[in-house]
């Protein structure tokens, strides 16, 4: 076994140059490299915290204005409704307002026709009597050669036509 | 250590030789030569430099590369925040070493480079080497443990609850446990990548002298060991992981009675 039968003449080499290259690895890649290469990975690592932070913070953000779009568009409709509720009643107010106006009118002029009607009705049946009044007094000359006064014939018409 | 060329020795692997005319070279007296061992911590320490100078590009989306290696140093980070807790972060330089050099190392061993010519040796199977990086593991230990907690770090040899008679007793079987933990460390490393070289070379020589012996030991000795042999490659790949993480492992774990005590 080499190990054992080379012991007393390297074993000073051996510890010798361990202790160098064991060192020089120790320093130079232990404490030199080491430290950068898990300087890096921390550094990422944050990188990632952060941004996967932002990512949050973004989307709470979006949440929120969501909600206060929300809020406004459910506002705004309100307002909308309210508006054409407005208009709506208006309309139909001032449509009866007009019927209202026209019916009024309506009523004037049928009542206006009523009261030309009664009036030529009236006109009418007092020339009737006084035709038929003058016809009478002629008819009863004729007839009977009795001549009547325009009065009494008119009072007979008048008698006549009420029941007949 | 001259192999005969008909016979396979497995324990050669593990030679030690002196490269470059290197072997007188000394300070204060110790041999301190370059040898194939030093050579392959050398290509070790270049590999696994070139590895995570690779994933050094800092981007934001990493590349294969990057996340090859941010995934090494996030698990050792894992590793250690999970048996330690936050204090543990800061052994993540030590420990992160400590794993990527004996990973690299038993895999680099593990490398069929013999195809080529070239002889790779597996410095993990030697106890000096895996002896030290105990003692360092558990240098670390002793120096966080009488640092943070002074005399009171005793008391990690009397568990909670102990019984007053008991505690002498307690305190000396808590006391041996706790200094023979190098020693396993150390030895637990050491004796599993030696076995599995040993294992893979003894394999080898079977597939070698079988078929060499004619077509039948062929067939009958040296396909069956080839079909092992690869299935053993599969598991020492595997052992090779499993190595470097018990080490880290155990080392965090160690650490993490000198942290927090229990």
């Amino acid at each position: 076994m080499p190990q054992i039968a080379q012991l007393a003449e390297t074993f000073s080499s051996q510890i010798f140059w361990l202790l160098v290259f064991f060192g020089i690895v120790f320093f130079v890649v232990g404490r030199g490299m080491v430290p950068k290469v898990m300087g890096t990975v921390a550094q990422r690592d944050s990188q990632i915290g952060s941004d996967l932070a932002a990512a949050e913070a973004a989307r709470a953000q979006a949440d929120e204005e969501e909600e206060a779009w929300r809020k406004r568009e459910n506002e705004n409709r309100a307002a909308a409704q309210a508006l054409v509720a407005k208009a709506k009643a208006d309309a139909a107010a001032s449509s009866e307002k007009k019927l209202a106006a026209a019916q009024k009118r309506l009523d004037k002029k049928l009542a206006d026709a009523e009261a030309a009607v009664a009036a030529a009705r009236t006109s009418a049946l007092a020339e009737i009597e006084g035709v038929a009044a003058e016809a009478a007094q002629d008819i009863v000359q004729r007839l009977a050669g009795v001549s009547v006064t325009a009065a009494s014939a008119k009072k007979a018409v008048k008698e006549a036509m009420s029941n007949g | 250590m001259a192999a005969e060329p008909a016979k396979v020795d497995p324990m050669y692997q593990f030679t030690i030789e002196p490269l470059f005319g290197s072997e007188n070279w000394e300070i204060a007296g110790f041999n301190i030569a370059f040898t194939n061992s030093a050579m392959w911590m050398l290509i070790t320490t270049v590999v696994l430099g070139i590895f995570v100078w690779g994933g050094m590009k800092r981007e934001l989306v990493p590349g294969r590369w990057q996340m090859a290696v941010e995934t090494f140093t996030g698990f050792v980070e894992n590793m250690l925040e999970a048996n330690i807790g936050e204090a543990g972060r800061k052994y993540v330089p030590y420990v992160f070493s400590l794993f990527m050099f004996i990973l690299f190392a038993n895999l680099l061993g593990l490398l069929p480079l013999g195809i080529v010519g070239l002889h790779p040796f597996t410095f993990t199977s030697h106890f000096t080497v895996t002896g030290i990086l105990a003692a360092i593991s558990f240098s670390i230990v002793l120096i966080v443990g009488f640092w943070k907690h002074g005399f009171h770090f005793f008391s990690l040899f009397v568990p909670h609850g102990t019984p007053l008679p008991m505690i002498p007793a307690i305190f000396l079987i808590e006391l041996v446990s706790f200094a023979v933990r190098p020693f396993s460390l150390a030895l637990r490393l050491f004796v599993a990548m030696m076995a599995g070289h040993v294992l893979l070379e003894v394999l080898s020589s079977f597939v070698i002298d079988g078929t060499n012996a004619g077509a039948h030991f062929g067939l009958l000795v040296g396909l069956p060991s080839f079909l092992l042999m690869i299935g053993i490659c599969a598991l020492e790949i595997l052992v090779a992981g499993i190595q470097a993480y018990v080490f880290a492992l155990l080392t965090s774990l160690y650490i993490n009675d000198a942290e927090n005590l229990h």
